[in-house]
């Protein structure tokens, strides 16, 4: 008796899906050690310094966003937090959602919410006036 | 997708509760980042409406909330790393279960000061203070 005909090993899956969950997983690290000093700096002088939430106002804000150097750092810290966020919820909505469908729309909602904020967010920081009234 | 039997047999110790963990953090600290997106774009409307937002945060209960929003973050942070040092570092799978101790203990060390200074004008104006 011959040996059953196997069938043909399967041809590697070409195009970019691979690629570009590696760069995705890539990416999750390296924005993340970035984020780790952005956000936790961040939050040490919002929150814990010098009274923290407490002498937060308009004013504070505007005296920040004075210096190039806080509107890079929060204007950096936004993009990398949402695509970084983004990105997580992504894996996370692959996992557990089980119809297509319900896939699709989570997805399609994370995207309209995360461009809809790194568009204002830039926007705000970008066109920010100390003397508006 | 398979769907996941029921009682899986799987025990993930540690490792289990931290990626747990890391998930329940990330995503709760994806939505407080929307909303502090929408409440800080409110310098774009007028001084007064953000000052009106931003003394919600000085509340005692909200301020009670970002401790947690600050403790969430750490973790993640904290855990972030040790995912990259079991990804990149030679010894790192030897060691995580060390370094997730490790990562409490630094936790706990950095949360304690932490709080005290966040809580400390609400802890002050609800119990009264001298000062």
């Amino acid at each position: 008796m011959s040996a059953p005909a196997l069938n043909a090993p399967k041809t590697a899956r070409s195009g970019g899906r691979t690629n570009y969950e590696m760069w995705s997983w890539i990416f999750m690290r390296v924005s993340g050690i970035v984020l780790v000093f952005l956000v936790l700096g961040h939050l040490l002088i919002m929150n814990v310094l010098d009274g923290g939430v407490q002498r937060i106002n308009f004013a504070f804000v505007a005296g920040r966003w004075s210096s190039p150097f806080w509107q890079v750092w929060d204007l950096l810290q936004l993009w990398l937090a949402m695509i970084h966020g983004a990105n997580g919820l992504r894996t996370i909505i692959n996992d557990y959602s089980e119809r297509d469908q319900t896939r699709f729309w989570l997805k399609a909602a994370l995207m309209v919410a995360t461009v809809f904020t790194i568009a204002l967010g830039t926007l705000v920081i970008f066109t920010f006036d100390p003397n508006i009234s | 997708m398979p769907k996941a039997s029921v009682g899986t047999l799987y025990r993930g110790h540690e490792g289990m509760w931290t990626w747990v963990a890391h998930r329940i953090t990330g995503v709760a600290v994806f939505f407080f980042l929307l909303v502090h997106v929408l409440d800080t774009a409110l310098v774009r409307v007028s001084p007064n409406a953000y000052d009106e937002v931003i003394a919600t945060y000085k509340t005692p209960i909200v301020n009670l909330m970002e401790v947690g929003l600050v403790g969430a973050v750490l973790f993640h942070a904290l855990n972030g790393i040790r995912i990259i040092l079991v990804d990149f570092w030679s010894k790192g799978p030897r060691l995580q279960r060390q370094m997730t101790w490790a990562i409490m203990a630094i936790w706990l060390v950095l949360m304690i000061p932490g709080a005290y200074f966040m809580l400390q004008h609400t802890v002050e104006s609800l119990f009264g203070s001298t000062s």
